[in-house]
């Protein structure tokens, strides 16, 4: 196969494009996500307390 | 410190430490005559030192399991007053290397001294010795707080601290004796670099076991950065580092890679050890104690999970802006060029995501310099991450490449963001660790934050104002079309900002100096004589909910 400079550049400004959209929409769904939003408060939320052991 | 271990852990250390003695040998013998053997000898004392020390608690009583609920803090420890002892030695062979400069008599007609050897030295110490051992200590000490679970063992995370130790100290000591790749922020030879890829290997799985005992259902963004930071720099570093030794025996090597390609991957590299060594893994530091010490949780969390993978899709392709005007195909340059402007975006998300969590507690901000660090870091990193974007753009880089305005933009990042949000979270992690109320002396941590603060604006104004002199001086035309200042008088037009930037740097080393007394006297003195409570800890309340 013929793989040269322009082959390597038509692929890059092809699939680079799309697969680079591909992952900001997914995540953009994942973070706006609605069932995600209470994991995400929780998570915010936990690290301020004041108990510094581990769980059991 | 040894007598935590569990007697299988001992035995796993001494054997550890007998096969890393085993290869120092092999260095030496195979070496003899070469900087290797120099550094074999040097693998084989330390790890015959440590060996020692390991066998002095041999026969201690085994560990009460008591300790299994409580966090495995002892490597942080460690890796804190290490940072600490590494941020002296950096700052002050970065005080040496920009005193030469100013005046270049300074090398005593040493060899080793000369500034191609003491730069590497003061890069190497700075970054990695003082930033790497920052971020392995406080990522054991996050990780194991966000996951609300115990490091899976206590033999893997002394592994990667004390290996990633040696890994420095065998880079310095080799820069001494001449032994360098020439690729700037991995000039260790090939042997320091397969040791690396071990250490690395240990650390990524301390994170992967622990986050699989996690209790938590949702991993904390600031685990994200950390892991980011591991993975990436394992790729980068192997990538980069792909190279054939002439032999065994000998420290020299051939990267695999020539001409063109190598440039494009030691700055795709390069630029990304910055995105993923000197950003990702300080944000991880930034959304876990800053939060902590404001008590106040981040303004968005979903802001935040946004800007991390804005950062980690586009500073991949970003390493290209470093080689504009060069063989490079003009269309790479283009992309870098491109994605650096685009990284504007989630850079400043995460810095304004920073400011905007301390809406609300300004007075805490105005009260405590620990916090104070911490602002003025996120303040520096949106001012360093426009300013890159800004010298990203090719003509813009016509005039700022290879000179001043450079070594100004990365000081305001690694002074600026980098140290401060270190300093921040060291005066946060310190009182935590050794169980203490409060700071030795919150005064001296005042003394630091403002020496920090004067020494990083004298240094990067000395330097945008040489920078861009250099920048003009080397593109101004007579009539006749030459040039019309010989280099030699740019270098002389220089010798003022030289002199003013070897003194921001030396008040940064001086606050260097007072936060490592401060830290130690607090390391040191007894809990019992700390009366006032809460004054220097991260407070307890939450308070008032901030709009998402």
């Amino acid at each position: 196969m013929d793989f040269s400079h322009d082959t390597l550049v038509a692929f890059s400004k092809s699939w680079g494009l799309f697969y680079l959209l591909a992952m900001a929409a997914g995540v953009l769904i994942y973070t706006f996500w609605p069932s995600n939003k209470k994991r995400f408060d929780r998570a915010k939320k936990s690290i301020l307390d004041k108990d510094d052991k581990p769980g059991k | 410190m040894v007598a935590q271990l569990t007697s299988g852990e001992r035995q796993l250390s001494l054997v550890v430490l007998f096969l890393l003695g085993l290869a120092g040998l092999a260095m030496g013998v195979a070496g003899r005559g070469d900087p290797i053997g120099v550094h074999g000898l040097m693998v084989l004392v330390i790890a015959a030192g440590l060996a020692f020390v390991v066998m002095a608690s041999f026969y201690a009583p085994e560990p009460s399991p008591e300790r299994l609920d409580h966090y495995y803090d002892d490597p942080s420890k460690v890796g804190i007053v290490l940072t600490m002892i590494w941020a002296v030695i950096g700052m002050f062979l970065g005080v040496w290397v920009a005193s030469l400069l100013a005046w270049p008599d300074l090398t005593f007609d040493a060899g080793w001294a000369s500034f191609g050897r003491l730069r590497p030295a003061h890069t190497s110490a700075v970054i990695f010795g003082f930033g790497g051992n920052a971020l392995i200590a406080t990522s054991f000490h996050v990780l194991q707080r966000t996951s609300r679970a115990r490091l899976p063992d206590q033999f893997s995370p002394w592994f990667v601290l004390i290996g990633y130790n040696i890994f420095c100290v065998i880079a310095a000591a080799g820069y001494f004796m001449g032994v360098t790749q020439s690729k700037e922020y991995a000039e260790p030879e090939w042997y320091a670099d397969i040791w690396l890829v071990i250490v690395w290997v240990v650390y990524f799985a301390i994170y992967l076991r622990t986050l699989a005992r996690r209790k938590e259902p949702h991993i904390y963004v600031a685990n994200w950065y950390y892991m980011a930071f591991i993975l990436v720099v394992a790729i980068l570093h192997i990538v980069n580092n792909l190279a054939v030794p002439i032999s065994l025996g000998s420290a020299k090597s051939y990267s695999l890679f020539s001409g063109v390609q190598d440039a494009m991957t030691q700055w795709w590299y390069g630029h990304n050890a910055v995105a993923f060594f000197l950003t990702a893994g300080f944000l991880g530091m930034m959304y876990y104690y800053l939060p902590k010490r404001a008590g106040r949780p981040i303004f968005s969390y979903r802001l935040s999970i946004i800007s991390f993978w804005g950062i980690t899709f586009l500073y991949m392709w970003a390493g290209s802006h470093h080689l504009h005007y060069t063989a490079l195909p003009q269309w790479v340059q283009t992309l870098g060029m491109t994605f650096s402007v685009v990284l504007l975006v989630p850079s400043w998300a995460s810095a304004g995501n920073a400011l905007a969590t301390l809406n609300g507690a300004w007075h805490k901000v105005r009260d405590d310099a620990t916090l104070r660090f911490m602002m003025v870091a996120a303040v520096f990193y949106g001012l360093t991450t426009f300013e890159g974007s800004f010298m990203a753009i090719r003509p813009v880089n016509s005039l700022s490449h290879y000179t001043d305005w450079t070594v100004g933009h990365v000081h305001a990042g690694a002074l600026g963001w980098v140290a401060m949000i270190t300093f921040g979270s060291i005066y946060s992690i310190v009182p935590w660790l050794w169980k203490r109320e409060r700071m030795y002396s919150a005064r001296l941590v005042e003394v630091h934050f403002w020496l920090a603060l004067a020494g990083t604006i004298i240094y990067v104004f000395a330097m945008w104002n040489s920078g861009i002199i250099q920048g003009l001086m080397w593109r101004t035309y007579n009539e006749s079309g030459t040039l019309t200042y010989s280099f030699i008088e740019s270098l002389v037009a220089m010798h003022p900002y030289y002199i003013a930037r070897a003194f921001g740097g030396l008040l940064f080393l001086t606050g260097a100096v007072v936060g490592s007394y401060n830290v130690w006297m607090t390391i040191r003195s007894a809990s019992a004589s700390l009366a006032k409570p809460t004054e220097d800890m991260p407070e307890a309340r939450l308070s008032p909910e901030p709009a998402e």
